[in-house]
């Protein structure tokens, strides 16, 4: 049981894991700034990001693929501003308009293009596939100290490492930032903080963090990470910092419990085939928030609505 | 080219034919039925509607398996689609309602949770012995190669009975997106329609899986009505309008991928759809960005104008660049910044009119008229020559603080 | 000229553009508009150090726009702004801003203590550590506006004038040289109104220039030394004793302002 654990789930568990944390620290300020779906726009481009970089340079390569995505994330914002502002459109559709369109477009590229000898396929993007990327040269515990099984991790982990402590040294610096500008906008900008540019990094941060999780979990369930955890959390608590740890705690759960539900659920029913890890990592995390809806101990609104 | 016009005549075949008829029948339907949810500030929940039909694909595959039937049914399918649809719906209503999360958030969780429930459902099926060629995928992103005639008017009736439901409802559901308050006082049963208008999106989303796909439908929804936005100002126009882009889209984009391989439905549908859209953002007459520049521009100019020659008047410095710039253009100022003959007589005519305009407010104490006293608008267009005089007339003798009351 | 303190914009051709070295914020030639129609044209102003000034004017005047264009929140068309005769950004440590109280989503999950403690993130940085002596700095200011006792209170469970108190705390924090309040009276109980003008007076008594954009008329005379009359343009600006008439009432309210208001407002002192 050790050494197949170890081979067979122990980095898909990782990754999950870190995945779901890197995306949940960030949707924690997108859903406080009523901005939940900037996440779903995000994950939408994802793919035209990835596809662009790939036509560009040839390969499937990490680096090319996470300036791709966060490009197209930044080119997406963008044009969500323009268009709100230039055609005076409301924000949610002026959001639906950019990313169906410019998903569409990454599709007719995909489809266009030869890459069919690579891993590029929509369904691909879509579910991601986090079962296949196990650890073929570990063989029980030990191998967590060898050098050259370690040299053979699945190289998401890695690379969704790398996101997440990124991830969560940029949520701790500049935390008083975000979470003053998240407040209260004007107060930010009387004190002469960039709050354009605070607001552009949360977005770009949030991009790479979905690329980076994309891989393993696909574009959709980015969004249930992004936002199922931070909505469950706010749920829980009325202190900021203490909303941040809860969407941590429930990331990390929903990871894990989704994906031992994926391998072993269908064993305890009598099936003989998992089912995908992916999608069910985003029920759990659903699940977790229907939970919260109806028994959180601060579920209702207390205070008096925003304006506007 | 000769594929293209032969799609564009319905040549290419009887399916191609009857795709492209439901396209257009299907982009006038998701027009339509989209701007009532524009109108209401609720683009995005057709996201989550279009999302949570696939677990209902799939469950209802499972469903029709068991019980002995082809579990590729389009019509049991779409209606096991429609039932998880509703259920998310309802999801974000409850969410929104009950508790402290918006809207959005709400919207975003029942999207992503339903679409990865549907596919846990997916892999469920694939494990089955006769899941392995059940094309479910194709709901994904449209996919209207080896559809069946049978499929074909299933859409093709489909649509027609969508856009049929919307101009019945047209007025109710205008009334209810303009101004809900007013309906309800009315006594028009506004969540009745809210309703019925949540479920004509839902009904557009579900016949248009097969064609353009859950992912890309919604763009359907919400590109059209926003296009249109450009080109009209009434709201029963503006039904009209996204109907006609949604169906010329449709028709089109079903053409074109009819005409060459390796062009899929659903996402040539909605970069026509697009284009259309830039063209509209970009050239539109009154609300397009060429016109807002040139009148942004035209504006600040007057503005920077009238402040300059207000300096002048008053013999004050002016540092601000663009005023100089404006100034000297028009050959109000040197080079040197000194004032010039005709400046000198723009500069006096400003500071008279700002006399005239404080006798106006002393005299019309209304603010109909003085409300225009925005430094821009010219004295001229709210007064007639008669009143100007009579101005004219009191500020020419001494001026003492009360008189004239 | 010898003109009296009392100027009706371009009435005479004497402007008061000239930035005044003693003025806390003096503005010029700001213009402000959205879309086509410009909400403060070319405005000129002077708020004076040491004083409080009440920003007076009709609904839709651009009071509260006048502000967030100073303090750069919107942007401006044209016009330059100067505190204590330096530009904005030199200086903005010495400016405390009160924004309006709808203006933020008090659902928000933080606590009294640390909206207050948002006053000070500009003087302790991103990292800086908040010691205890910021703390009770922080707690200090809560005591002068009387919500001490409230600090580890939720933020959505206080009522209106308990919410605008902690908006003032926070200013307080700050240690400005300038406080500049969007409607602090607005929508508040007596009692919170009495504590705000009191925490006000004294910052005046300690020096401070106070900017209010204020909506009532009849308390005006009481609370406030300099009067800044605006709709659109300027109307009038200086001392309340000699500016606030009913000529210059009428000159910016027009019709909207009946004639036994101004009555009332017992304008003219020993008349």
């Amino acid at each position: 049981m050790g050494s197949e654990f170890v081979m067979f789930s122990l980095t898909p568990m990782l990754i999950g894991v870190l995945a779901s944390v890197a995306c949940a620290l960030p949707g924690n300020f997108l859903i406080l700034r009523r901005q939940a779906l900037i996440g779903d726009a995000i994950s939408h481009v994802v793919l035209p990001g990835i596809v662009v970089a790939f036509l560009l340079t040839g390969v499937v390569a990490a680096i090319p693929m996470l300036l791709g995505a966060a490009g197209a994330a930044v080119v997406a914002v963008v044009l969500i501003e323009a268009i709100k502002r230039l055609g005076r459109i409301e924000p949610g559709a002026a959001m639906g308009v950019t990313f169906t369109t410019l998903f569409a477009g990454g599709v007719l590229l995909l489809e266009q293009s030869d890459t069919s000898s690579v891993h590029l396929d929509v369904e691909h993007a879509l579910m991601g596939n986090l079962e296949s990327l196990v650890w073929l040269r570990a063989t029980d515990w030990s191998s967590l100290l060898d050098p050259w099984a370690l040299a053979g991790v699945p190289e998401e982990l890695p690379r969704i490492a790398v996101v997440c402590v990124g991830v969560i040294l940029l949520t701790l610096v500049f935390w008083r930032w975000l979470k003053i500008s998240t407040f209260d906008e004007g107060f930010a900008q009387a004190l002469g903080l960039p709050v354009g540019v605070i607001g552009m990094g949360l977005v770009i941060t949030a991009a790479v963090a979905a690329v980076a999780a994309f891989d393993a979990v696909g574009s959709i369930i980015v969004i249930a990470m992004f936002i199922c955890p931070p909505a469950a959390a706010r749920l829980m608590t009325n202190g900021l910092e203490r909303q941040v740890w809860w969407s941590v705690l429930f990331a990390v759960l929903s990871a894990v419990l989704g994906y031992v539900l994926a391998g072993y659920g269908p064993l305890w029913l009598g099936g003989d085939n998992a089912v995908s890890a992916a999608g069910m990592i985003a029920t759990v995390s659903g699940m977790i928030l229907a939970l919260a809806c109806a028994f959180g101990p601060h579920r209702s609104r207390v205070g008096a609505r925003a304006e506007a | 080219m000769t594929p293209l016009i032969e799609a564009l005549f319905l040549q290419a075949g009887y399916n191609a034919a009857l795709v492209a008829v439901g396209a257009a029948l299907l982009g006038f339907a998701a027009g339509a039925a989209g701007t009532f949810l524009f109108l209401r500030k609720r683009a995005l929940v057709s996201d989550a509607v279009a999302h949570a039909t696939l677990p209902g694909v799939g469950l209802a595959f499972i469903a029709m398996v068991w019980l002995g039937g082809d579990g590729r049914n389009l019509l049991g399918l779409l209606a096991g689609s429609a039932v998880t649809a509703g259920i998310g719906l309802l999801a974000v209503e409850w969410v929104t309602r009950r508790t402290r999360l918006s809207e959005d958030a709400a919207i975003g969780a029942v999207l992503s949770v339903f679409f990865g429930l549907g596919i846990v459902v997916l892999t469920v099926i694939q494990t089955m012995s006769s899941g392995r060629q059940a094309g479910l995928e194709s709901f994904l992103l449209g996919s209207t190669a080896g559809m069946l005639f049978q499929d074909a008017i299933v859409i093709a009736v489909g649509g027609s009975l969508a856009v049929l439901a919307t101009w019945v409802m047209r007025r109710p559901m205008t009334l209810v997106a303009f101004d809900a308050e007013y309906a309800a006082a009315n006594g028009v049963n506004v969540p009745g329609i809210d309703r019925l208008m949540m479920a004509l999106v839902m009904a557009v989303t579900v016949i248009g899986l097969k064609i353009v796909g859950l992912i890309l439908i919604v763009a359907m929804l919400i590109i059209p009505p926003v296009t249109a936005r450009f080109w009209t100002e009434r709201s029963q126009s503006l039904i009209w309008y996204a109907g006609g882009i949604g169906g010329v889209s449709g028709y089109l984009g079903a053409a074109l991928s009819a005409s060459a391989p390796d062009l899929p439905t659903g996402p040539i549908i909605v970069l026509v759809a697009a284009v259309l859209f830039l063209l509209s953002l970009f050239l539109a007459p009154a609300r397009g960005v060429a016109a807002a520049v040139f009148r942004h521009r035209r504006f600040q100019r007057k503005v920077h104008r009238r402040q300059g020659l207000l300096a002048l008047a008053r013999q004050e410095p002016i540092h601000d660049e663009l005023t100089l710039r404006v100034l000297r253009s028009e050959g109000l100022i040197r080079a040197d910044g000194v004032a010039t003959e005709t400046g000198r007589a723009q500069a006096a005519k400003i500071a008279r009119d700002e006399r005239r305009w404080d006798v106006a407010r002393e005299i019309h104490q209304d603010t109909g008229l003085t409300g225009r006293y925005d430094g821009l608008t010219p004295i001229e267009e709210i007064f007639a020559p008669d009143e100007i005089a009579e101005f004219d007339r009191r500020i020419g003798g001494p001026r003492a603080i009360g008189e004239g009351l | 000229m010898s003109e009296p303190s009392v100027t009706l914009a371009a009435s005479g051709g004497q402007a008061a553009a000239q930035a005044r070295p003693d003025a806390a914020l003096s503005l010029r030639g700001l213009t402000v508009s959205y879309g086509e129609k410009p909400a403060v044209f070319s405005v000129d102003a002077a708020f004076p150090a040491g004083q409080m000034t009440a920003i007076i004017g009709p609904n839709g005047a651009g009071k509260s726009t006048l502000l967030k264009a100073a303090l750069g929140v919107i942007p401006r068309l044209s016009g330059e702004v100067s505190v204590f005769g330096q530009p904005l950004d030199a200086v903005r440590g010495r400016i405390a801003y009160v924004p309006q109280r709808a203006s933020v989503d008090w659902d928000f999950p933080t606590t009294v203590i640390d909206v207050v403690m948002m006053g000070l993130y500009r003087q302790v940085g991103l990292l800086g550590r908040l010691t205890g002596a910021l703390k009770a700095r922080a707690l200090s200011c809560l005591d002068r506006v009387g919500m001490a006792s409230f600090s580890d209170r939720q933020i959505g469970q206080l009522s209106g004038g308990q919410q605008q108190r902690v908006f003032l705390a926070r200013a307080l924090a700050q240690d400005a040289d300038l406080y500049l309040l969007d409607e602090p009276f607005a929508g508040v109980d007596a009692a919170t109104e009495r504590a705000i003008i009191d925490v006000l007076k004294s910052l005046k008594a300690e020096g401070k220039a106070v900017v209010c954009v204020h909506h009532d008329l009849a308390t005006v005379r009481d609370y406030f030394d300099n009067v800044f009359m605006i709709n659109v343009r300027r109307i009038a600006e200086g001392p309340v004793a000699t500016t606030f008439n009913g000529e210059t009432l009428n000159a910016t309210y027009g019709g909207r302002l009946a004639a036994t208001h101004i009555d009332q407002l017992n304008l003219v002192e020993g008349a």
